[in-house]
């Protein structure tokens, strides 16, 4: 298995043992991402960072993950002061910046943009979210996160919230497919994971429940991973209100769940999981987000060739 | 077959004497047929059409290209919209090869993905790229960027 000039476009490019390599390779760079001990293996490289769209976590994480390796960052800024901006396309724009750094960070408005890239980049491209379409280093952390805060293996796991159109849920699914989770999903009829993906897991053999109450399955399960519901998706504001209502994560809830229960959330939030909920030994969502620093440097590190 | 039969049949349908007849085309497929061969603009010779004729197993279209014989390439991007072609290459009257059309498992540039957010309908200097599966009869294009799927309606997306 080599990830040497890999692009990390999609979950569905990679199989178990891949994964379990990154995750292997994450927790053995975890105490150089908390500050512990000092690692610079990766001195001498230049990390591209392209991002079309706004982000705070995945940015910041990757940028992080680099330094904290030795490595330098290359950022192209605002796009609207970039040559973008005089309507230079993203394949030139690509094989300029691959000339310029080691691996390149994506991240871009149009589904398919990171696949694009990887054809004209003599670099290795990290998709940090193209559209509608694939985040894998946000599956990676996720996958992290169950691991060290829970247990990937044997794993009860309830994804609520917008199924419909998020993105991390449909590419957590799939991996969790990877290790025989059993999945129940929680969403208004509105927001309900395809049909097509739920198919997909039932043919692998994944037990899969649907509900629209978090309240049905809160007794029985070890991590409950709550999403974002956009207010924009409901023509409604009552609707919206009602269905946030009803997705609304809150200490009461959590009295009836396992004490070992982990809620973990991709953030940014708004109103699904309660503030108060922050101080519970159930939270997770923060160490969730530091977790992006272990894995993304884990994969920076195994595509530039660092470590094998 | 009385006289008038025939003499309607040969009208709809005479003979060539070079060039490439394509059978058993689904019906109503026959025009995105001619727009995947980019016909009439590759060729000012003269091609028949027979949309909706009568055959063994319902109704059938059929494209007649005279003083042209179709290369394999061409043939198979047919058999995205029609399956069960047949390409009978003819000379002097006679059909000196017939061939089945072949489905790629890999297609470029004949159809535009679906996704009006795909990267592939952007001013990209890229071709349009599809996967190609077939679910019992029902061919399935996913498009190698954005993964979006076409299967129902491929005719109305032909580039």
């Amino acid at each position: 298995m080599t990830f040497k000039d890999l692009h990390i476009i999609s979950m569905k490019s990679f199989s178990r043992d891949m994964i379990d390599h990154v995750l292997n390779t994450a927790e053995m760079l975890e105490p150089i991402a908390r500050d512990k001990t000092k690692s610079d293996i990766l001195k001498g490289k230049v990390l591209g960072v392209m991002f079309f769209e706004p982000s705070t976590r995945t940015r910041m994480s990757f940028e992080t993950a680099m330094m904290r390796l030795g490595g330098d960052v290359l950022s192209l800024g605002s796009v609207d002061a970039s040559s973008i901006a005089k309507g230079e396309t993203l394949a030139d724009t690509i094989r300029v910046v691959d000339g310029y750094t080691n691996a390149i960070v994506l991240r871009h408005n149009k589904e398919g943009a990171a696949q694009l890239a990887s054809e004209f980049s003599s670099v290795p491209i990290l998709n940090a979210g193209d559209g509608a379409g694939h985040h894998p280093t946000q599956t990676f952390l996720d996958l992290y996160t169950i691991r060290r805060e829970s247990h990937l293996d044997g794993l009860k796991i309830a994804l609520a919230g917008d199924l419909k159109y998020g993105r991390t849920v449909h590419s957590l699914c799939y991996a969790l497919s990877l290790y025989g989770a059993e999945i129940t999903l929680i969403s208004p009829k509105e927001l309900r994971l395809p049909a097509e993906i739920i198919e997909d897991l039932k043919s692998r053999n994944i037990k899969v429940t649907e509900t629209e109450s978090i309240e049905d399955a809160i007794e029985d399960i070890d991590v409950l991973y709550a999403t974002r519901v956009q207010k924009e998706r409901f023509p409604d504001p009552a609707e919206y209100r009602k269905v946030a209502n009803s997705l609304l994560i809150t200490p009461e809830l959590l009295e009836k769940a396992k004490p070992e229960l982990k809620v973990m959330h991709p953030l940014p939030r708004t109103n699904e999981i309660d503030p108060r909920v922050d101080n519970t030994k159930h939270a997770c969502y923060f160490k969730q987000s530091f977790y992006g620093v272990p894995i993304r440097m884990a994969l920076l590190a195994l595509v530039m060739g660092a470590l094998e | 077959m009385s006289s008038e039969d025939q003499q309607i049949r040969e009208i709809r349908v005479h003979p060539i004497e070079n060039g490439t007849v394509i059978d058993h085309i689904n019906a109503g497929q026959a025009l995105n047929v001619l727009k995947i061969l980019n016909i009439p603009t590759s060729s000012s010779r003269v091609v028949s059409v027979l949309i909706n004729a009568p055959s063994i197993h319902g109704r059938k279209d059929v494209v007649k290209i005279e003083g042209r014989e179709l290369n394999v390439e061409e043939v198979d991007k047919i058999a995205l919209i029609a399956p069960n072609a047949t390409i009978n290459i003819i000379r002097n009257f006679e059909v000196s090869e017939k061939d089945i059309v072949h489905i790629h498992s890999q297609i470029e540039g004949v159809v535009r993905c679906i996704n009006p957010n795909c990267i592939s309908n952007s001013n990209e200097p890229v071709t349009s790229k599809f996967a190609v599966s077939s679910n019992g009869r029902r061919t399935i294009l996913r498009c190698s960027y954005c993964e979006r799927i076409i299967s129902d309606d491929i005719g109305e997306h032909l580039l």
